[in-house]
């Protein structure tokens, strides 16, 4: 019988860390399928934020460098740089990117770096225990929203996949989710096609997962995909942006 | 035949990192080191040696294009004046923790906050005690020439990779900004893809192969026991530095009864006070730490049981002064003369305070 389908070699043997029923453990998949089948362990250095994704570096078997928060498209600049010919990708939360990372997510998109951004927007900071994100939705209950996001308190709700995509450096942005089998396997291929943007050096590409925190969101992994179709999808439209 | 031309300090320390090696600078502007970058971008090193020059968005990102850079077992650089390495605090911690090798220049400016563009020692608390937060020391190495701030390049990424640590070369808006002849004879190739794989194929993210375990930077350890042993391997690479790598300058301090103890422009101005000083009569050296961290204790400490006193001269309100008085244990009086806020000052106001110091001390 053919094989037609394995776990990739360079998913380590480390017992995830993440929540049951959160989406980093797929997304990580998907990124290490993406590397093994492009032949590129060798030659990938991933950027690691502060965040739940902060271990990513103990799942997937290839060089890492763990950022300072917010931080990664800058530290990423200069590995790309300096080894023009290795592929490089950040991979960071919505706290981590749309926060305390802005600047250095626009300028590096905006200078055109010929890198990977993974985006994981789940609206909310998962590992420091559920606070308020830029991304969090209006009426969203968070630690520090404990009443639900109010606009004139808080400010709105932002999309930044939007933003970057009107930057000259950027080629390809692009939002996807990890939530229905169907989903996974677009995702994927957003990912391939990102990678391959790298390697032929056409600029930044930038690929926002969508993605639900159901321990922060307090609700089940059933409900929160439930809850994320109901109200992230339709302020956070999938589809390719650029 | 040598190669001497007159330069500014701060384009010193742009040639010194295209002929050390250098494989990436990463900065961003600030009054008086801007020439730095703007000299790398007019001389465009990544047309003759490869080396890479970005100007960044900002000193926050600058840092962190150096911890990107630094992890990939590259010579990489910054350089900024006093506000901006206060931004780059965080990062010089990160690099510290994940024990990465960088070169970081400051070229002081007074402060504090937006302070002044006049030149400034006032960043040597900043410098010599860490700057970001946790428990790490940077080797601090204090040019007072332009020919210095050349050399210190080389020597810096020299002592940045012995040790695995961030370096930085505390400078000033005198040094910076002044010119002088510089021997620019010594020169090196950056290294090839396959030096830096046989010098640091143990830490270096340059991709994962055949069958080496992958590489991590990192600083992250939530195992306290195992943060406690990183932070004591730390410690005790710090006491081999301080053991190895302490530099300092002595000027007619043989036969001295007063020690003026002065690092960078100070130095320059104090030892002319030295010289006024010997023509009045007076005994007086000068000892002129090189490096700031390592400091020269054990040095001073061997002079406190011979001289009257000391005088710490330094542009800022009293920060070495603290350092020269550990080393001398009350033994003997040290005193502080200082101005601020970019004043500077002359070498017979220096040698004002040292008749004081002599008058007070009978």
């Amino acid at each position: 019988m053919d094989k037609v389908y394995g776990r990739s070699s360079l998913l380590t043997d480390n017992v995830m860390h993440y929540c049951p029923g959160c989406s980093h453990g797929t997304i990580h998949k998907l990124v290490a399928e993406t590397i093994e089948e492009m032949g590129l362990q060798s030659e990938t250095i991933g950027i690691s934020p502060v965040g739940c994704s902060v271990f990513a570096y103990n799942y997937v078997d290839i060089d890492w460098i763990q950022a300072a928060h917010g931080r990664a498209c800058a530290v990423a600049t200069a590995v790309k740089r300096l080894q023009p010919d290795k592929m490089v990708f950040t991979y960071q939360g919505d706290g981590d990117l749309s926060a305390i990372g802005t600047g250095e997510t626009i300028h590096a998109c905006n200078r055109g770096e010929n890198i990977v951004v993974i985006y994981v927007n789940n609206a909310i900071y998962g590992m420091t225990g559920g606070q308020m994100a830029p991304t969090t939705l209006l009426g969203m209950k968070t630690a520090t929203s404990p009443h639900g996001r109010e606009a004139a308190i808080h400010g709105y709700p932002y999309k930044i996949a939007e933003m970057v995509s009107l930057l000259d450096g950027v080629c390809f942005v692009t939002r996807q989710s990890v939530h229905s089998p169907a989903a996974v396997r677009k995702a994927k291929k957003a990912l391939r096609r990102a990678f391959e943007n790298a390697q032929a050096g056409m600029g930044l590409s930038f690929v926002e997962i969508v993605s639900s925190c159901n321990s922060g969101w307090k609700q089940s992994p059933v409900e929160a995909n439930h809850w994320m179709e109901e109200n992230m999808f339709p302020f956070y439209k999938l589809g390719d942006l650029k | 035949m040598e190669e001497i031309k007159l330069v500014k300090g701060n384009e010193a320390v742009a040639l010194g990192a295209i002929n050390s090696g250098c494989d990436g600078y990463f900065g961003y502007p600030i009054t008086p080191q801007s020439e730095i970058l703007e000299t790398l971008m007019e001389l465009r090193p990544w047309e003759s040696t490869g080396m890479v020059v970005v100007q960044a968005e900002s000193e926050v990102a600058s840092i962190n294009m150096v911890y990107g850079g630094a992890a990939c077992g590259r010579r990489v650089m910054t350089s900024s004046s006093s506000p901006g390495i206060s931004l780059m605090a965080e990062g010089i911690s990160y690099l510290a923790g994940a024990e990465l090798p960088c070169l970081i220049v400051n070229v002081q400016r007074g402060g504090p906050g937006l302070g002044t563009i006049q030149p400034s020692q006032a960043d040597y608390f900043q410098a010599t005690k860490g700057c970001g937060h946790g428990d790490y020391n940077m080797i601090v190495l204090a040019p007072n020439s332009v020919q210095e701030m050349y050399d210190f390049v080389f020597d810096g990424f020299d002592l940045a990779f012995r040790y695995r640590v961030p370096v930085m070369m505390l400078s000033d808006g005198i040094i910076g900004q002044m010119m002088e002849k510089v021997s620019l004879s010594r020169s090196r190739p950056r290294w090839s893809a396959q030096e830096i794989r046989s010098m640091s194929d143990d830490w270096a993210t340059t991709g994962r192969h055949g069958s080496r375990a992958r590489n991590i930077a990192s600083s992250l350890e939530l195992d306290p026991n195992e943060m406690e042993r990183r932070n004591l391997d730390l410690q005790s690479r710090y006491r081999s530095i301080e053991s190895a790598e302490v530099r300092f300058e002595e000027f007619l301090t043989e036969d001295a009864e007063y020690i003026v103890v002065a690092f960078g422009s100070s130095a320059r101005i104090a030892s002319e006070t030295v010289r006024m000083a010997r023509a009045e009569g007076m005994k007086v050296g000068l000892l002129r730490p090189i490096t700031l961290w390592p400091f020269p204790s054990a040095r001073i400490a061997e002079l406190a049981d011979r001289v009257k006193g000391f005088l710490v001269a330094e542009l800022n309100a009293g920060q070495m002064v603290e350092d020269v008085r550990l080393a001398v244990d009350g033994r003997v009086p040290v005193r502080h003369f200082g101005r601020m806020g970019g004043i500077v000052y002359s070498p017979d106001e220096i040698l004002n305070a040292l008749k004081q110091e002599g008058r007070s001390n009978g």
